[in-house]
């Protein structure tokens, strides 16, 4: 669906559109059903994102308004991205154009599989999540900064003047994402000589001796 | 601060390195996959031009796609058949051991590796499936991961982690009679709330947990991610070690009495330091059944469905979501609900003890006109275990089918679905929306007692009053270690 090339490198920052998307608890289930799951690879991943969901609301689902047609920063608010451990989720978001996801709290396995994929998740104060998605369904057409150098989510509208609120990351994703090192085989396959000589400390591989 | 608990020790006997990103690297003892968070992952090893470093060290097996009523090759889905030939393929090529349909060994993963003996206290376990918090129940720190991470153990045997902080769940006194660890865990997480758990280890503890059995202790951990907490633990007994032994993959001779000393030096300090902690008393436990669309919305089974005036503000607008979708009002009592479907199965729920459980409660009885009720048990092991002791023959006689092996509704990716509306009392362990595989269709959690219950009647009910009028002809029984072909 998106036609803009998947996150490589570095990443210190991402303009894009604003997607407002209201609710606590969405999982996993809901952004990517079960039966989206049969498939040996992500290509095709984009058309099931929150197929039910979308079907439910028949065309007033956020993802399918004309509004928010080629947004990339999704705004949530809690909890999002909870239940199954299923990376088909980030990778449905992800293949639909999301380049960034900002809201009040993320699930740890989703949270670090956006992290593998280079997709930053960001979280904001509750208060703060609600006056950007309040700002974005405003004024749909304006374009968002979201900047992980100054922390901060910024709207530019060219005539009511730009908006900016703070938002956090840790400082460990943060440097993973700042540096390109956020897809982390490379390190993980860096280290085989520490690797062997945790394996050979631990008992249960050596005969518990 | 976690000092001296179980989850330090683990961490800290895992430890590869420390990355850049301020993540450690962690050694993975046992790595666990099957056939659907794992074909992207040796498709991008292949693209890495990296090989699997410990093939011994990753076990697979097939359960999300099998159909539970003929699982004859090919297998008539051929998107399920696909993924099944991919992950033979990637396994031969790769020289990983498969426990395929028909080994003897099949079933659901998180059944499967306890039973061989492959999960045991002191590992670090991953698979790309969040119930992989499962195999704390034997002292393990396991956690569920994403495919980009199955392709890093693959590649490494390592993942890069933060470091949890512990909290300790003290659970007094005993579970009631008709009472179980899935009503245990379903209450734990409507207080705790299904975010209670972000950032957090649960660590299982107290009277109440030391007397559940090994296969209660799974569930229980089984729906830690549930309420939010990657991993839950339970520290290692003698009930560990007494299920342990004898199993194919766990260690014997002189072999056995060196792992068992160092088990239990595993388990965490009576000095331990905890992040947190929080006090439940067992007793006070009812058989606990969901009314909304997540784990978290459970109330008792003599409670009403709670009105917005009875919840946390900020609990409103998704209560107000589950009123529409389960067309459940305000108020009104959860038992006497109808339900359409019951299923007994799955990784959390699909253990021998528990069919014994949901037969006590159908031997002798009839399902209600009208229901379809369905038992799948989570593996070929307990299957057999199971037709051992004549429960397949109870269930029949009840009106019960009696399925194969596998996942099955627990996530309906095999052709186990909900139509429509319909509802269904199901001893899995996820209510979401859709979620049993129709976009409309309704669940309500409970204990595999509370199914057979709700199948028998045709409606929401509590367990305990059937027991009552008529006492369980099959008493709880120690676990049994059948012979493998």
């Amino acid at each position: 669906m998106s036609t803009v090339p998947l996150p490589a490198g570095p990443i210190a920052a991402h303009r894009g559109r604003g997607l407002p998307l209201p609710g606590a608890d969405i999982d996993t289930d809901r952004i990517i059903p079960a039966r989206f799951l049969k498939c040996v690879t992500f290509d095709d991943l984009a058309t099931g994102v929150f197929a039910d969901d979308r079907s439910e609301r028949a065309g007033d689902h956020p993802f399918d308004r004309p509004e928010h047609r080629g947004a990339s920063v999704l705004v949530v608010n809690s909890n999002f991205g909870c239940g199954s451990s299923r990376e088909h989720a980030p990778q449905a978001l992800m293949r639909w154009g999301i380049r960034a996801v900002v809201g009040e709290s993320f699930a740890e396995i989703f949270f670090g599989n956006c992290l593998a994929l280079g997709l930053p998740c960001l979280t904001a104060d509750p208060a703060d999540v609600t006056e950007l998605q309040e700002a974005i369904a405003a004024d749909p057409g304006a374009e968002l900064l979201v900047d992980l150098e100054a922390m901060a989510v910024v709207l530019e509208r060219p005539s009511a003047g730009e908006k900016r609120w703070p938002v956090r990351l840790e400082p460990g994703p943060r440097r993973m994402l700042l540096s390109g090192q956020w897809d982390g085989t490379a390190q993980l396959v860096a280290h085989d000589a520490e690797l062997t000589a945790t394996a050979s400390a631990l008992p249960y591989l050596n005969g518990f001796r | 601060m976690s000092a001296g608990t179980l989850y330090d020790k683990v961490w800290d006997l895992h430890r590869v390195a420390e990355l850049p990103g301020g993540s450690t690297q962690l050694f993975i003892g046992l790595h666990l996959i099957h056939e659907v968070t794992s074909p992207q992952a040796f498709a991008a090893l292949r693209d890495l031009g990296l090989s699997v470093r410990y093939p011994e060290r990753t076990v697979a097996t097939v359960d999300h796609i099998v159909p539970t009523t003929s699982q004859v090759r090919p297998l008539a889905d051929p998107l399920a058949e696909e993924m099944l030939a991919t992950l033979e393929a990637n396994c031969r090529q790769h020289g990983i051991t498969l426990h395929g349909i028909g080994s003897g060994r099949q079933g659901i993963v998180h059944v499967i590796a306890p039973e061989l003996g492959l999960t045991q206290p002191g590992m670090t376990v991953a698979c790309g499936d969040s119930h992989t918090s499962t195999h704390g129940a034997f002292g393990a720190i396991a956690f569920g991961i994403g495919t980009s991470q199955v392709r890093d153990v693959l590649a490494s045997q390592s993942l890069a982690m933060a470091k949890l902080k512990v909290r300790r769940i003290w659970v007094d006194g005993r579970l009631q009679s008709g009472v179980f660890a899935k009503d245990l865990v379903l209450h734990i997480i409507r207080i705790l709330g299904v975010k209670g758990g972000v950032g957090y280890a649960y660590e299982f503890a107290g009277p109440a947990i030391e007397a559940l059995s090994m296969e209660e202790r799974m569930t229980l951990c089984n729906m830690a991610i549930e309420g939010g907490a990657r991993c839950g633990y339970v520290n290692p007994d003698a009930l560990t070690f007494d299920y342990l032994q004898g199993r194919p993959a766990a260690p014997s001779g002189e072999a056995w009495d060196r792992a068992v000393a160092w088990w239990r030096s595993l388990a965490s300090d009576p000095g331990a330091v905890f992040d947190d902690e929080v006090r439940f008393d067992a007793a006070a436990i009812a058989p606990t059944v969901t009314w909304g669309i997540t784990p978290g919305q459970g109330i008792a089974v003599d409670e009403t469905v709670p009105t917005p005036e009875e919840l946390d503000p900020d609990e409103r607008p998704l209560a107000g979501e589950a009123y529409r979708y389960m067309d459940l009002r305000p108020g009104a009592p959860i038992a006497g609900t109808p339900v359409d479907v019951c299923f007994i199965g799955s990784c959390t729920n699909g253990r021998l003890s528990d069919l014994r459980a949901a037969a006590a409660v159908a031997e002798g009885r009839r399902v209600a006109p009208g229901i379809r009720a369905f038992v799948v048990p989570g593996s070929e092991q307990v299957a057999a275990a199971a037709e051992a002791e004549g429960l397949d023959a109870v269930f029949r006689r009840a009106g019960f089918e009696w399925r194969l092996p596998g996942c099955s509704m627990c996530l309906a990716m095999n052709p186990d679905r909900l139509e429509g509306r319909q509802i269904s009392a199901s001893s899995s362990n996820r209510n979401f929306k859709g979620r049993q595989g129709s976009a409309s269709g309704r669940t309500l959690l409970m204990s595999p007692a509370m199914v057979a219950a709700a199948a028998i009647t045709g409606h929401v009910v509590d367990v305990r009053a059937l027991l009552a009028e008529h006492p369980p002809t099959v008493e709880r029984q120690p676990p049994l270690t059948p012979a493998l072909p």
